[in-house]
């Protein structure tokens, strides 16, 4: 068979597998778009801005696990992605994207809509790839899809040159089943003897945790995590991005932990003496102050990334491996022991668990008239069943939907936690619901985030995703205000949102249906008419109380033990 | 503490702006850094010396291993090594002076290569610190130009870092 480049980028999207390019034409790209025109295998969504093609492509994967793929113009294209890359790049996404690039006689020129792609994302991507012969088209999109998706996934640019894709230049395409590379060969299999030493260290605890990250749901390791937890009756914590792991409902889930985690997570952080890691990387809004960080325990740490070990807080028995695997090791090993931990000592620190848990930390004010933003996302559970694909984007609604909407199942809440970007949630939503399109989806926003990428409503009317948006209103930004509160005495600078647009008559706008609700006795059933909008785009504007803030709280440069519970509930 | 990292690297456009891109995005210290093709031109060959602490090594070593274009990594600051790194160093020469930087040149074994009535060339190969000891017995004002390589180093005995 003999293809142009073009012809080559989309056959080889097709030999991979992909349903859907996230995607934005430009001169450069136009051969590839031409090429695209005259098939229907790969289905094309036209997003409103590059941004939004990225964190599209990066929901996708995160909610099926398959590698997102994205397709943008050289110059203003590929900046425009950056965001996205960056996004994917830190929450470890895989993510193919392909950018367009000027002719290669013309490079390093300052030719029209020229950057320097390979340079400007290389500390973002996994890897990236600057294609120059159109022969090695297809095996680098080969190996771009392969470093994606194996190992630590992530993202991996491919940039690829006007005349790379040259219409009039055909060669023989052959598409490589497999592939391998002398300089990349990712950790298949845990060390056996440290596996067996972490088995040993967690027969001897008697304050143990299990701390897991968004490694376990990335590694598909949620059902043997499952296993280990119940075999070993552990209480067990979780990151932002690993919430979903474990069944967020089950007794021995202790919430999630960190700067804005619970109580009993914390505190049992702060006392544990084995902390099993899996999938986690001991990120800053987790540990607080490293000097204060679980300071009588004995660490073990399951990882597939050497350098994610020891990296932060040093640990005691690495694993270096994929999670799934390790996990099975671990769960066959302790089975075979027929030994079980010290169950009285475990009971011990269940009493003690239950007491922490005893100071309900995340109780609010429920006799406000105004909407509190946990009332919102209570409300959301209770509608929705716990069935729902939550995509988010960054701030306070951010942590009360961790804190308050408990996934019993993974790939269901779809964040940026790493990057924090905030313009995340919706066009993440878009990927989500074209994977599942029969789904609930939501996405949970405040009105300064959303309107960051707010342009995707266009994208969602154009393939009628009906994906719901729940808007908690504040009128600020709202963390940056509740820091400011904080730290800065009350000086709100800058962090009101002056002139909103009207979000009922926007959404309306882009063909959607807007609803507003000012009121909590209205809420539930305006969310329930949404909802049951099951083909329609629904844009739910919930007027939440601006002054509420997230509690608990650990301040920057704390300790776990040093955490607020409430403006009316300090502990010392 | 000082390390010698031997690393041998795709030879692609852009491996060593990964290379140099790690260590300023991660703020690791970086003294000297040298690369060139090897026997087999698809590798590049290169010497990278760095100080930090232990942890601050270990995390150096493991974030190079991970970039794709890395082949192989080895620290030769772990075990028996050579170190050695060429010195071109171009001095005034005039009057007593002649004299005495031929002599210097012929006690450090160092060879004159270029010389004109008022300069030398002296080139000098070795480990790093012999190249700071020619330079501070130097009489002082006759350095005109300094050019080092930056030390390139090999492990002892019969096994080679290679495929």
């Amino acid at each position: 068979m003999e293809l142009t480049g073009a012809e080559i980028v989309v056959q080889a999207l097709i030999d991979e597998g992909v349903e859907y390019v996230f995607g934005y034409p430009g001169g450069a790209v136009l051969h590839i778009y031409d090429a695209l025109f005259k098939q229907d295998r790969v289905k094309h969504i036209l997003v409103r801005h590059e941004q939004g093609a990225t964190h599209a492509a990066d929901g996708y994967a995160r909610a099926t696990g398959k590698c997102g793929v994205c397709l943008v113009t050289s110059g203003p294209g590929a900046t425009n992605a950056v965001t996205g890359i960056a996004t994917a790049y830190m929450d470890s996404i895989p993510v193919v994207i392909l950018t367009g690039q000027v002719p290669t006689p013309v490079i390093g020129s300052d030719a029209f809509q020229e950057v320097d792609t390979v340079g400007i994302t290389r500390p973002c991507v996994k890897h990236n790839f600057l294609v120059k012969e159109v022969n090695n088209l297809a095996e680098i999109i080969k190996k771009a899809f392969y470093i994606a998706t194996s190992g630590r996934p992530g993202p991996v640019v491919v940039d690829i040159p006007k005349d790379v894709t040259d219409p009039n230049r055909r060669i023989p395409y052959h598409y490589p089943r497999e592939i391998r590379m002398r300089s990349y060969n990712p950790v298949q299999k845990g060390h056996l003897g440290q596996i067996k030493k972490a088995v040993d260290a967690i027969l001897e605890a008697k304050r143990p945790v299990i701390y897991t990250g968004g490694g376990v749901i990335l590694g598909e390791g949620s059902e043997t995590l499952r296993e280990l937890v119940k075999l070993t009756g552990f209480p067990i914590t979780s990151t932002l991005m690993g919430l979903g792991a474990y069944p967020m409902t089950d007794a021995q889930f202790l919430g999630m932990l960190g700067m804005h985690g619970t109580y009993e997570a914390n505190m049992a952080m702060h006392e544990t003496d084995t902390l099993i890691a899996i999938g986690a990387r001991f990120d800053d809004r987790v540990t607080g102050k490293i000097e204060h960080f679980c300071p009588h325990a004995k660490i073990i740490h399951v990882d597939v990334d050497p350098s994610s070990i020891s990296k932060n807080v040093r640990v005691d028995i690495p694993i270096v491996g994929p999670v799934a695997s390790v996990l099975q090791d671990m769960v066959r090993l302790l089975r075979e022991q027929g030994r079980e931990a010290d169950r009285a000592a475990l009971a011990d620190w269940w009493t003690q668990i239950e007491q922490w848990r005893g100071m309900k930390c995340l109780a609010y004010d429920r006799t406000s008239d105004k909407i509190k933003p946990q009332y919102a996302v209570e409300t959301l559970y209770k509608v929705t069943g716990g069935e729902l694909y939550l995509t988010s984007d960054v701030g306070q609604h951010q942590m009360f939907a961790a804190q308050f909407y408990p996934f019993d199942k993974p790939r269901r809440w779809i964040n940026s936690g790493g990057l924090g970007t905030m313009g995340f949630g919706l066009p993440a939503a878009m990927g989500v619901q074209l994977a599942f399109p029969d789904a609930a989806v939501a996405c949970i926003s405040g009105e300064a985030s959303i309107l960051m990428c707010i342009q995707e409503m266009a994208t969602c009317k154009q393939y009628e995703l009906p994906i719901k948006v729940v808007l908690l209103n504040n009128g600020y930004m709202g963390m940056v205000r509740q820091w400011q509160e904080f730290f800065y005495e009350s000086r709100y600078s800058h962090s009101y949102v002056d002139a909103l647009p009207d979000f009922v008559k926007l959404a309306e706008s882009f063909g959607h249906v807007g609803m507003r609700v000012e009121r909590p006795g209205d809420l539930e059933g305006a969310m329930r008419e949404a909802f049951g909008m099951k083909d329609r785009f629904v844009f739910l504007d919930v007027i939440v109380d601006p002054t509420e803030n997230v509690y608990p709280m650990i301040a920057a440069g704390k300790g776990h033990h040093e955490m607020h519970l409430s403006p009316e509930r300090e502990l010392a | 503490m000082r390390h010698i990292l031997s690393v041998l690297l795709e030879n692609e456009a852009g491996a060593l702006s990964r290379v140099a891109g790690l260590f300023s995005a991660r703020g690791y210290n970086i003294e000297s850094l040298t690369v060139a093709p090897t026997d087999d031109p698809s590798l590049s060959r290169m010497t990278l010396v760095t100080t930090g602490s232990e942890d601050i090594v270990e995390q150096i070593k493991k974030q190079l291993n991970k970039l794709i274009d890395t082949v192989k990594l080895l620290d030769l600051s772990e075990g028996p090594h050579i170190e050695r790194e060429m010195m071109m160093i171009k001095v005034r020469a005039v009057g007593e002076d002649r004299e005495e930087l031929k002599r210097l040149a012929d006690i450090f074994r160092a060879n004159i290569i270029d010389v004109t009535d008022t300069s030398y060339v002296v080139e000098l190969t070795g480990a790093s610190k012999k190249l700071d000891a020619f330079i501070k017995a130097v009489p002082e004002g006759l350095i005109v130009e300094v050019v080092r390589s930056g030390p390139t180093g090999i492990a002892r005995g019969e096994k080679g870092l290679t495929l």
